[in-house]
């Protein structure tokens, strides 16, 4: 089979790119291991936010927001759950408020609309803040979606277009054609050709990467999530420790999200499938509750999941265009934040491939940053 | 399972019986999980995830075994060949005090 377009993984990068190609009317094959949306798109919280990001991956985030986010539900015929009601980070004491005092200030320089505010200002604005916060950082334009609603909208509409997709197929192998990408080999042998293969596949990128000499570094580590029932209205806002380390925002449907790490141990050491929940994050997930927000303490948890974060070694994702193998692009090692990048790293790819300009700057986002250098 | 998913020739067919309520918790009908079908969903886990099917109170307790004959009848498979909805801890819902360290005793 021929296509102008392989992607290798059915996540929601392959499919926001798969969309945003057929939209042009460019044909595109993904090819998906397991299923549509199995990995980190369906199973993190649904966080579309800049507080807190790295500089080299925040205009990413800035474009997505601006330009891609606020008319999703409309583009893809799904709603999709976006809520743009903003997002805050909490500190309770001063190392948190130095903390999002770097993150606000170095987010400014780049231009994003974002304040550090006394836990008063916050409460004023979010009374549900528990008093014991005395300083958070916030960010009128951050929101959350429901992430596996996403990625499936873009799924169904980038088949609607035409794209193709294959489930069950295990790429295995990139080919070249003389000095060039040809296409990739999959398990039981099948070719795919195409002039570009963009390879976001998680974790899983690593191996397919190296069978043409390019070696992403790659940790995976364990993250847990639990939901509940549906309860009354507290808040809209996207919330989250100054540290990262816990995460709350109440759905579409109106049940409360948390995710939280296990402190324990979160790193999986060969990339085996744990789906098991252990009782470690749940119970750091429910004291960071009764911690940040008492109010919650009896909604009843209705489900638990665990997923994984493919973390490289900077905790920033690779975006790039392999300039040693014409034809190759890259999108994987999001490090457990790429849901809220996706729509704009689609677009980005896309431009990429039918050689217009880039919308959005990504050079801190190379490939090749890790490879030895002595300064 | 290899599955290509290339959207079939033809637009939606509805059926009589399409408002018949298949779960209950959610209030999600035949039509709507043949319609997610249609468009592309040929999973449990992806039904689930567009529809909501089998996420609410009882957490697919009750339906999942009529969405899953759905499924298999509008794929033409056998029923052996869907694969068996996922089943996530808590087996019942549970309060979040709960899950405290020591929350078993409370």
């Amino acid at each position: 089979m021929r296509a102008d377009a392989v992607i290798v993984g059915g996540g929601i990068i392959g499919c926001a790119t798969a969309y945003e190609m057929a939209k042009r009317g460019k044909s595109v094959v993904v090819l998906e291991k397991t299923m549509i949306g199995h990995g980190g798109s369906s199973r993190n919280l649904g966080g579309v936010r800049q507080s807190a990001r790295d500089i080299r991956e925040l205009p990413l985030a800035m474009y997505s927001i601006r330009e891609i986010w606020p008319n999703l539900t409309e583009e893809l015929g799904v709603d999709i759950e976006y809520v743009q009601k903003g997002g805050f980070r909490l500190g309770e004491n001063e190392e948190e408020h130095q903390l999002l005092e770097m993150y606000t200030e170095r987010s400014k320089r780049l231009g994003l609309e974002v304040y550090l505010l006394p836990g008063d200002e916050a409460r004023a604005i979010c009374p549900a803040l528990s008093p014991t916060i005395t300083w958070a950082s916030w960010c009128p334009s951050d929101g959350h979606a429901n992430p596996y609603l996403t990625t499936l909208a873009y799924y169904r509409k980038a088949r609607e277009l035409g794209a193709r997709f294959i489930t069950g197929e295990t790429v295995t192998e990139i080919r070249m054609n003389r000095s060039r990408v040809g296409g990739v080999v999959t398990e039981d042998g099948t070719v795919y050709e195409g002039d570009n293969v963009l390879v976001a596949a998680g974790f899983a990128s690593r191996p397919i990467l190296d069978t043409v000499g390019i070696d992403i570094p790659m940790k995976l580590c364990i993250n847990e999530c639990m939901v509940s029932e549906k309860e009354e209205a507290l808040f809209p806002q996207m919330m989250a420790t100054a540290h990262g380390t816990f995460f709350v925002n109440q759905t579409g449907h109106g049940s409360f999200a948390f995710d939280a790490t296990r402190e324990i141990d979160p790193w999986v050491d060969k990339g085996e499938e744990i789906n098991t929940p252990s009782s470690m994050a749940a119970e750091t997930m429910s004291e960071g509750i009764r911690h940040y927000f008492p109010q919650m303490l009896d909604a009843k948890v209705v489900r638990q999941w665990v997923g994984y974060w493919d973390v490289t070694p900077d905790r920033v994702p690779v975006v790039d265009r392999a300039e040693e193998v014409p034809g190759l692009y890259i999108a994987c090692g999001f490090s457990g934040h790429g849901f809220g990048l996706a729509p704009g790293a689609a677009r980005l790819m896309t431009a990429w491939m039918n050689g217009e300009t880039l919308p959005v700057d990504v050079s801190g986002l190379r490939h090749d940053r890790f490879e030895c250098n002595l300064h | 399972m290899k599955l290509d998913r290339t959207k079939p020739e033809g637009t939606f067919v509805t059926e009589p019986d399409d408002d018949l309520i298949i779960c209950r918790c959610e209030e999600i009908t035949k039509g709507e999980i043949r319609r997610a079908i249609y468009d592309g969903m040929y999973t449990m886990t992806e039904l689930k995830r567009f529809t909501r099917a089998g996420m609410g109170l009882c957490q697919g307790g009750t339906c999942s075994l009529t969405v899953r004959r759905v499924l298999a009848k509008e794929l033409g498979l056998p029923l052996r060949e869907i694969e068996e909805d996922t089943s996530r801890s808590p087996a019942r819902p549970m309060e979040v005090r709960k899950y405290e360290h020591g929350g078993d005793e409370a």
